[in-house]
């Protein structure tokens, strides 16, 4: 959205292998030829990380240069005149090669990397066939840095990209090179894991095969494999990744270079979770349950058995005591022919905001594109406030971005329940207990109602309060009112909350007060699909005007007699399992479409139908910030599991509800592209009821941990082995701590209703007086309420 | 409020006054942003106030107290042959074995106080008193090669007769 006019860049000619280029000043002679297609070898040279120029393999002649140039560290001149194929040229990268080789153990046939090494790749092209040195080559002791990546070091050429990948983009600085000279090696300190989200991107840069995947070790050959074009949905953002099979079934996932999602890298989680496929409570045929034992079905069985369960409840109760709740990572074809189900049986509960609590500006929400800028404009931003997000988890490519940002200049600030450990420096921060967030941006909006002299309207009044606006507020203010992109970031932490709505409200008033602009990271994979397609109780497809109905949250107070899940496991993917329990539990009929069949899934559905998950299934999904990508099925599903779509068309003929006769998703993409293309206009302005005053009591702080967010990751054992899983645990202020006479590490319980768990304390000195830092998606919080909401925390 | 990170051990508590005040004078003379360019100095103030050599909590002491990630801190202090990580004797001598104090007949010197000592480079002798440093670089005395520096000082032009005197005077 940038309306800067485009940068005038200087330019030098210069002319490489006898062709004449024209390339921009100060740039480097290699990003001149791969921009031009003429290949250079390279290991240390990434064009995403800071030049080290230290394998020297990129050596080219440089025309009146007394000897050869390294590429990758040769700012072009005018005039300047390189080959790269001269006698001289090849000698000095032969030569290279042979020094690169000499402490090289050329284990390929054992070697992980082997087909897909660089070096092996550049090693037939430019090393020698019989080795010269006939010295002993130096051994490197492995390191163990956790559970993802493998270390080979005796392979390692100590070209750095991995040490500046963690300095520079990941900004964890946890590796390092040790040592000098012909004993340098690659180690962590004190022989500590890499606990960044993002380390399994070390893999892809290591030219040789010092890092590897670990759980994929020893299990493949890559040319067994084949690449399939697919995406992450476990985050707004969409990474695309390629998913390497092998006989049906995935053995891999690397990044798929996107510029407008991940760049060229891959979040652990979208890189990891495909092991949870794999999982041993799959459901792989449909299932009933019949006095209390689960049965199997043919598909033919389990079809009429949940059309009977799903018409019986709609004509004996009607179809408003029908509710259907959906995962936000379903595709967008998934939506569109379960809200046409649900509404084609006069059932108007349909919502996909499973985490959420507060739904009293529903009316107003736009369902569509969360993000009023593209992702990419993040690295642009002068000026960044993020308010209840832990960006870094919630989706660490937008936390990588934003880092980048950081980087180049701009201010971040926060405002959020927990201080936050983040891979960028705050310019201004402001923490406080969940309860206490809704004033807190008040505050804020006063500060810019005072810096920009513009008028807080009517509408937010009751929201106000008394706090007035301190130093750290008037700073974030005059942050946001200063010059050019300026970004708001509302995170998990803000949508979740229980007045989620009057903090989209001020974040939104903020934002039009400065001319920033508001982007919002709501929970699941293709959350803006969803809203796009209707599923929602307040808009249909397209935001067309729908009967309203209830809301997840109205669904599950006032319990109905049915209700249709759709991929998710009701203890964790709801934001009060407790009352969620309840509900399904008193209801007559409980129809499941999912992926996995958790203990708790099948306390509760009747039936269970089994869903193909997204690598072996096929749809649209969208990104946070509105881009489309049609996934393909990577591979066949297991069992006699289907994708949702063929799965909701056949309910719906058997059914006998109009709009079910697709014959293939392409004839249902397209109805569905022309129905959801029109956006509706959204209802006059609501409402909301005036913010309670703030308790003194304690309040939950539920976020869900990057490793839970979905069934898929919460099984993939590699991710629940990393220090991010540590779940399980109150998180409380000292003071807080100190005043009950608790101590850390020692039990103590929690209730929230009818519901307590018993759990060992942690102190944080991050957390802000009245917060209790309980994840959800936990096996702790099945038994609470609220993620975000009133809880008692007393001795044992 | 800056970036705090996973990295800061809360050990520099173990650096005392005089070590503090030797870091805070080094880092005044470089950008504030750049307390990295800091961290040789800070490491051989460290290794003064402990004897001579770092450990492990030392390094990330200095790392913690400059407030830079620790595998920088150990970055250098294994690069630098200035820097010992193990315990060393009282007194350290660096034998220049480069290419100027080589031809000069530096492994003939090397040689001799091995033999005199009765310890090969890199180790320390029985009582405690003298380290060989193993495999010194260049120490840019070229003029006066073969060399060797004790301690901190610089000897040149060395013939066995002027080490044996040299060595013997150390307590």
């Amino acid at each position: 959205m940038s309306t800067q006019p485009e940068k005038m860049v200087e330019t030098v000619n210069i002319e490489v292998d006898g062709q004449a280029m024209e390339v921009p000043k100060n740039s480097m002679i290699i990003e001149a030829t791969d921009k031009a297609g003429i290949s250079i070898p390279r290991f240390c040279y990434h064009s995403k990380l800071s030049i080290a120029a230290n394998c020297r393999m990129c050596l080219v002649d440089v025309e009146k240069a007394p000897k050869p140039m390294p590429a990758c560290a040769t700012p072009v001149m005018d005039g300047m005149k390189i080959y790269t194929q001269s006698r001289r040229a090849i000698d000095a990268q032969h030569g290279v090669m042979e020094f690169l080789l000499i402490n090289h153990p050329l284990d390929c046939p054992i070697c992980d990397q082997g087909g897909e090494c660089e070096l092996q790749d550049l090693a037939m092209g430019y090393g020698r066939s019989v080795s010269r040195f006939s010295e002993r080559k130096r051994v490197v002791d492995d390191h163990d840095i956790g559970p993802l990546v493998q270390t080979d070091l005796t392979r390692c050429i100590q070209c750095t990209r991995c040490v500046r990948f963690l300095d520079e983009i990941a900004g964890t600085n946890e590796l390092g090179m040790f040592g000098r000279g012909d004993r340098s090696e690659i180690g962590t300190s004190l022989s500590q894991g890499i606990d960044s989200e993002l380390s399994g991107n070390v893999i892809d840069l290591c030219p040789v095969g010092a890092l590897t995947n670990k759980p994929f070790r020893f299990s493949a050959r890559p040319w067994e494999l084949m690449a399939r074009p697919s995406l992450a949905a476990h985050d707004g953002v969409g990474s695309s990744l390629w998913y390497h099979t092998r006989s049906q079934q995935v053995m891999r996932a690397v990044p798929r270079e996107n510029e407008s999602t991940n760049e060229t890298w891959l979040a652990d989680r979208d890189r990891y979770s495909h092991f949870g496929l794999a999982s041993e409570d799959r459901v792989l045929e449909p299932m009933i349950k019949l006095d209390g034992e689960w049965q199997t079905l043919s598909w033919d069985e389990g079809i009429r058995a949940a059309t009977k369960a799903l018409r019986t409840t709609v004509t004996e109760h009607g179809g408003s005591q029908l509710g259907v709740l959906m995962s936000a990572s379903a595709s967008t074809e998934e939506y569109f022919l379960a809200q046409r189900l649900a509404r084609g049986l006069d059932c108007p509960n349909i919502d996909h905001r499973l985490r959420e609590q507060d739904f009293s500006d529903d009316t107003v929400r736009h369902p569509g594109a969360a993000f009023q800028s593209p992702m990419a404009a993040i690295d642009e931003a002068n000026a960044i406030l993020l308010v209840g997000s832990n960006i870094r988890h919630e989706a660490p490519i937008l936390g990588q971005r934003v880092r980048k940002a950081w980087r180049a200049g701009a201010q971040v600030a926060a405002i959020n329940p927990v201080d936050w450990n983040f891979h960028f420096s705050l310019a201004g921060e402001v923490i406080a207990a969940p309860q206490h967030l809704p004033a807190e941006l008040a505050a804020l909006a006063k500060a810019v109602a005072a810096v920009t002299g513009k008028e807080i309207p009517e509408s937010l009044q009751s929201a106000l309060g008394e706090q007035q606006p301190g130093e750290a507020h008037e700073a974030i203010a005059a942050m946001l009112n200063g010059d050019g992109n300026r970004m708001l970031i509302l995170g998990q932490s803000a949508l979740a909350h229980s007045h989620a709505a009057w903090l989209r409200r001020l974040s939104a008033w903020i934002a039009e007060a400065t001319g920033a602009v508001l982007n919002m990271v709501p929970h699941g994979g293709n959350s803006t699909g969803a809203g796009m397609a209707g599923a929602l109780p307040y808009v249909g497809p397209g935001g067309s005007d729908v009967e309203h109905g209830n809301n997840v949250r109205d669904m599950l107070s006032e319990p109905l007699k049915g209700y249709l899940l759709w991929d998710i496991e009701p203890d964790f993917d709801l934001a009060n399992p407790a009352l969620s329990a309840q509900a399904l539990g008193a209801a007559e009929t409980v129809v499941a479409v999912a992926a996995f069949a958790s203990d708790g899934l099948k306390a509760n559905a009747d039936i269970i139908l089994p869903l193909a998950p997204l690598a072996e299934s096929e749809g649209l999904f969208y990104t946070v910030d509105g881009q489309s990508f049609a996934a393909k099925a990577a591979v066949r599903p297991a069992g006699q599991a289907r994708p949702g779509w063929k799965i909701l068309r056949r309910l719906g003929e058997a059914l006998e509800l109009d709009g079910f006769t697709q014959v293939d998703i392409t004839a249902l993409r397209d109805e569905m592209l022309a129905a959801i293309k029109a956006t509706g206009p959204l209802a006059e302005d609501v409402q909301l009821a005036a913010l309670p005053a703030n308790g003194s009591g304690l309040y939950r702080l539920g976020d869900v941990a990057m490793y839970a967010v979905d069934g898929l990751c919460r099984r993939s054992e590699y991710l629940q082995n990393t220090s991010h899983a540590e779940t399980d645990f109150v998180g409380l202020n000292a003071d807080d701590a100190g005043s009950r006479g608790l101590v850390d590490g020692r039990d103590v319980k929690i209730s929230q209703g009818a519901g307590s768990v018993t759990l060992p304390v942690r102190i944080f000195e991050e957390l802000p007086a009245g917060a209790v830092w309980v994840k959800s998606a936990t096996n702790a919080g099945i038994a609470l309420g609220d993620s975000f909401g009133p809880i008692s925390v007393e001795a044992v | 409020m800056s970036h705090k990170a996973d990295f800061i051990a809360g050990k520099q508590d173990l650096l005392n006054e005089e070590t503090c005040a030797t870091i805070d004078h080094w880092v005044a003379k470089f950008p504030p942003e750049n307390k990295r360019s800091a961290l040789i100095q800070a490491l051989l103030a460290a290794q003064e106030q402990n004897g001579g050599w770092v450990n492990t909590d030392m390094i990330e002491a200095v790392a913690d107290y400059l407030g830079l990630p620790p595998v920088w801190a150990y970055e250098v202090a294994s690069f630098y042959s200035m820097i010992d990580e193990k315990p060393v004797g009282k007194h350290k001598v660096n034998i220049c074995t480069n290419i100027s104090c080589w031809l000069n007949g530096a492994e003939d010197i090397v040689d001799h106080v091995e033999k005199k000592l009765g310890v090969k480079l890199g180790e320390t002798t029985g009582d405690q008193r003298i380290t060989l440093v193993v495999e010194e670089e260049c120490l840019a005395a070229c003029c006066g090669a073969p060399m060797m520096v004790v301690d901190g000082h610089y000897h040149e032009n060395l013939d066995t007769d002027k080490i044996d005197k040299i060595l013997d005077g150390l307590d």
